[in-house]
């Protein structure tokens, strides 16, 4: 993917630099109303400036009122991240122009936001490490602009929706990490209910920035701002293309100017937006329209108390009561529906290493594949299934063979395995007949192995489960090969 | 005696009793606002009949049915900066010329379930920003008292009406003085409320910390029964107050007396350079009439008034260059589209045409003061001076229970005489700044005359005391004359004013 950008992958360079990564992303809150009014904030297939009041279009004379659940879910979010809440904040307005910014500023906190500090705790390769927070604040979307021929429209149902800027400290080292964050992160937003935190419908949105230095240099690199990216795959390819991008430019003798890039999915590179000369003055003041918050610490309380299990809390009991190992704990507590599906399956008698297992291979395929036709799999099944392998009516492949079946029927893997014949057969004398057949089809390992060649016996084992189309229990097969053989 | 001349407390008597209805109450101003305004004070930019026949027909059903609240029947003018549902609503601009408001403010709402009926909207500088009403994009008003005089400002033509008997009352705005300074210039009540105490939800935003709805009235009694409907919380305002609202006529008494009341005089209100001396000895004799009614004297000191317009005009028009970005030529505002242009010709066309020099000059100011570099030497100094400015009143009102003063250094000067030299302009505004900008509650009330033109006395309360400052200012106004004086335009007979 790399070597088809159009930077030079002659050298390592990669090998050479570390890159220093931070992310600022946009959450919008799944509040019922907007930030600052009365209007709905789902606005998802809504006609174009449908949900809108003059609050939200900034009419003159209009005024805001802050909406409580959207500090609420904040703070919440605060709580979950371990980070400060501090007992005073405020709103700001920060000022620029541009057509989808209604009154000419955003409200938004610039010196005392909701939230202070914080990390997130990632796993790659086996390795945790904290991610640290800079921030998380609360603010206001803005309208949408669509640029058509002969001008540009702009649509409002956005403006106002409550957004929650989170900006991490450059604590990112790679670009898999920063997609781990962000996987982190969504589970976080997800489980707290704050947030649908999906890339692709905009409620999750995440600009990155990031420099490289030599590696075992303490001072930071000139750092690049990369926008415009859409989906988890878009931030790693594009921090991988701007790391190989960086390091071939330095290589070259090259500085690297600070600037903000845009991100061109369809070309895979990043091209110059903005150089750091036209960075905007927003002259920031505070918001006389609103008066400060106090954060009471019974407020806060009360709000601790609501937090749900986090993922890793999930993680620490998967290890604790399932005997999980930390790469699977953390890979399951990271994705709520895995997670869940993990807990309902062992509730319902399946081991749990092997449940694990399961979810992660087989079933995070099949669900990854086909997660948006509606299907889901049933836990008791999912039990079932392992049920069946454990007991030896089935084996490990026509569990995998029944196991779409079962995710797209929702019928129970028993009756499936029964209707599909796949059963396996564990009666010698019902398997004789085959491994007879076998033997007598294949005089030449059947030499070797009395050559002395004993590995011989796993092709002849190969054939006699295809013979039997997979359902010889192996184990059986095996111990019936010897004896023949061996007479 | 005309429907007109008759104040607020005296038309209701008569509505209640049916000697009059309301549509013929609302006629009687409407057709002498036809007849005179436009010839004379020019106090209206929008004159609006059919509403307010609309409005005073509902009066009359509700008067009918037995109603007999105090304003039900009342005709009002409101400033042009509080909007009004389906009503144009410039602020006094050329970018707004065109505004007409989705929604009633909730001033214009709480006045309409009171039963008021809005005769239309008046004339005012651009945004609020001046002291002259000569601001407005549109027409500068004049002086009821002499028509070759400014009106005060920047609530002029809210002043005006009243004072040239347009209306019994109306709604001004005062942002550093807007709606005191026009009242003493003008010869009638003007009263800034505490800051919050009445709603900013449909007041188009100047300075949104400053920025305050009170009204003009002929008598302090009909300034009490005003304040009854406009005060109190609203949801729409965070920064409105959630404290209860008294009943502001229940601090009128019969009997002027002010004994046991304590009231500051401040050293810097007076000998002050610019003040004329007519206007000293009026204000000088108000304080002598007030002591007479039993009030006890004493001077004091507030040391930072010297900073109050330099304060005031950092973050005034800070506060503006944000609140008038919104005017961007892209949505409700004047647009100037020429064939090709691109977004920032939109923007600067729009802006350069539809934005008058002083609104020009202070969202220059502002943006200035707020940049990046000199925020702390400008805007954040200034919040700072805003506070010591505020604790010299929090001292002053712990041995006092009123401040009392000039309201503007002069009377009414002529048209055209200050609009070259904006800083002789800003210091009308030296007396009423420091009162906004320490959120306090202030009143204009009638003190005399000085050549012929009215001088306002300026009482100044504690924050949330406006019933002691109406006390003071009743008693004073039952033991004076003053407020009964009437502006030459006021005695001009509308019949007559027709024939000639």
């Amino acid at each position: 993917m790399i070597s088809a950008t159009p930077v030079s992958p002659s050298t390592p360079t990669a090998a050479k630099y570390e890159a220093v990564i931070g992310l600022e992303c946009h959450v919008q809150l799944a509040t019922h109303s907007k930030m600052f009014c009365g209007c709905p904030s789902d606005y998802s297939g809504a006609p174009p400036n449908t949900h809108v009041c003059p609050v939200c279009l900034g009419m003159p004379g209009v005024l805001p009122v802050i909406n409580r659940t959207a500090v609420e879910y904040t703070l919440l979010t605060g709580l979950a991240l371990n980070a400060d809440i501090p007992e005073a904040t405020k709103f700001d307005r920060k000022n620029y122009p541009y057509p989808d910014l209604v009154k000419g500023y955003q409200i938004s906190q610039y010196d005392l936001p909701l939230v202070k500090g914080g990390w997130i705790e990632i796993t790659v390769e086996g390795q945790t490490r904290r991610i640290h927070l800079e921030r998380v604040h609360l603010e206001e979307d803005t309208g949408k602009l669509t640029h058509v021929s002969g001008g540009s429209l702009v649509d409002f149902n956005r403006s106002g929706v409550p957004l929650m800027e989170m900006v991490s400290q450059p604590d990112l080292r790679t670009a898999t990490e920063a997609r781990e964050y962000l996987r982190k992160l969504r589970t976080i937003l997800r489980t707290l209910g704050v947030s649908g935190a999906d890339m692709e419908k905009g409620q999750l949105r995440c600009d990155v920035n990031v420099s490289l230095r030599p590696v075992g240099q303490a001072k930071l690199g000139t750092k690049v701002e990369v926008k415009n990216l859409n989906s988890f795959r878009s931030v790693q390819r594009s921090l991988e293309y701007e790391i190989v991008r960086q390091a071939a430019a330095l290589d070259a003798g090259e500085t690297i100017p600070q600037e903000t890039r845009g991100w061109v999915e369809e070309r895979g590179v990043t091209v110059t937006q903005r150089s750091k000369e036209e960075a905007h003055d927003y002259r920031y003041f505070p918001e006389p329209d609103l008066p400060p918050i106090f954060v009471s610490a019974d407020w806060v309380s009360t709000l601790r108390s609501r937090l749900p299990e986090l993922p890793d809390a999930k993680r620490d009991r998967y290890i604790a009561t399932f005997g999980l190992g930390t790469a699977d704990a953390s890979a399951l507590s990271i994705d709520q529906w895995a997670a869940r599906l993990f807990e309902d399956t062992v509730a319902a008698g399946a081991d749990p290493k092997k449940a694990a297992n399961w979810i992660q291979n087989d079933v995070s395929r099949l669900h990854d594949e086909t997660s948006s036709d509606g299907h889901t799999l049933d836990a008791a099944h999912l039990a079932e299934l392992l049920r069946l392998v454990d007991d030896g009516v089935i084996g490990i492949s026509a569990a995998r063979q029944v196991l779409p079946s079962v995710y797209q029927s929702g019928r129970s893997p028993r009756t499936l395995v029964d209707e599909l014949g796949l059963a396996q057969v564990s009666d010698s004398s019902a398997l004789e007949a085959s491994v007879r057949e076998v033997l007598a089809a294949n005089p030449a390992p059947v030499a070797d192995y009395h050559s002395g060649k004993l590995t011989a016996i796993n092709f002849l084992k190969g054939q006699v489960m295809k013979a039997t189309r997979g359902k010889a229990n192996p184990a059986v097969a095996e111990d019936l090969l010897k004896k023949l053989l061996d007479e | 005696m005309s429907l007109t001349e008759l104040s607020i407390t005296e038309l209701h008597s008569r509505l209640a009793r049916r000697e009059v209805s309301a549509l013929e109450v609302a006629r009687a101003h409407l057709d002498r606002i036809e007849a005179l305004d436009p010839m004379t004070v020019r106090a209206m930019l929008t004159v609006t009949r059919d509403h307010a026949e609309r409005q005073a027909r509902a009066a009359d059903a509700r008067l009918t049915a037995g109603e007999t609240a105090p304003l039900l029947g009342i005709p009002v003018v409101l400033k042009d900066v509080l909007t009004t549902r389906g009503i144009r609503t410039t602020a006094g601009s050329k970018i707004l010329e065109r505004f007409v408001p989705l929604e009633d403010g909730t001033i214009t709402q709480r006045l309409a379930e009171a039963g008021t009926i809005m005769l239309g909207k008046s004339n005012m500088d651009e945004f609020a920003m001046g002291s002259s009403t000569e601001n407005s994009s549109f027409f500068p008003t004049r002086n009821p008292w002499d028509l070759d005089r400014v009106p005060g400002g920047s609530s002029g033509g809210s002043a005006a009406a009243v004072g040239a008997e347009f209306a019994p009352f109306s709604l001004g705005t005062d942002t550093g003085g807007s709606i005191r300074q026009p009242g003493a210039l003008c010869g009638v009540i003007g009263f800034k409320p505490t800051y919050g105490r009445v709603s900013r939800y449909g007041l188009i935003a100047f300075a949104s910390s400053l920025d305050q709805i009170g009204p003009f009235t002929r008598t302090v009694e009909d300034c009490a029964l005003v304040m009854n409907a406009i005060a109190g919380h609203d949801p729409c305002d965070s920064t409105s107050l959630q404290a209860p609202v008294p009943d502001y006529t229940a601090a009128l008494q019969k009997e002027p007396s002010l004994k046991g009341v304590r009231l500051a005089l401040p050293r810097e209100y007076f000998d002050v350079e610019g003040m004329e001396p007519g206007v000293e000895a009026a204000v000088k004799a108000a304080i002598n009439q007030l002591e007479s009614l039993g009030a006890e004297l004493g001077e004091v000191s507030l040391p930072h008034t010297r900073y109050g317009l330099a304060t005031y005009y950092l973050i005034a028009p800070a506060e503006c260059s944000a609140n008038l970005a919104r005017y961007d030529g892209v949505k409700y505002s004047l647009s100037i589209r020429e064939p090709g242009a691109g977004l920032w010709d939109v923007y600067e066309r729009s802006r350069g045409e539809g934005f008058g020099r002083e609104v020009k000059r202070r969202v220059i100011l502002g943006t200035y003061a707020l940049s990046s570099g000199y925020y702390d030497a400008y805007y954040l100094k200034a919040q700072k001076v805003r506070t010591l400015i505020k604790q010299d009143f929090d001292s002053v009102f712990e041995h006092y229970d009123a401040v009392v003063g000039p309201t503007s250094p002069t009377v009414a000067f002529p048209i055209g005489a200050k609009t070259q030299d904006p800083l002789a302009m800003y210091l009308n505004d030296l007396f009423t700044i420091p009162t906004s900008l320490a959120g306090l509650p202030g009143i204009s009330v009638p003190a005399g005359l000085s050549n012929g033109l009215p001088v306002g006395l300026q009482i100044i309360g504690k924050a949330l005391d406006e019933s002691g400052v109406l006390r003071i200012a009743h008693a004073f106004e039952q033991s004076t004359h003053w407020h009964t004086l009437r502006s030459p335009i006021a005695q001009m007979d509308a019949a007559t004013a027709r024939s000639a």
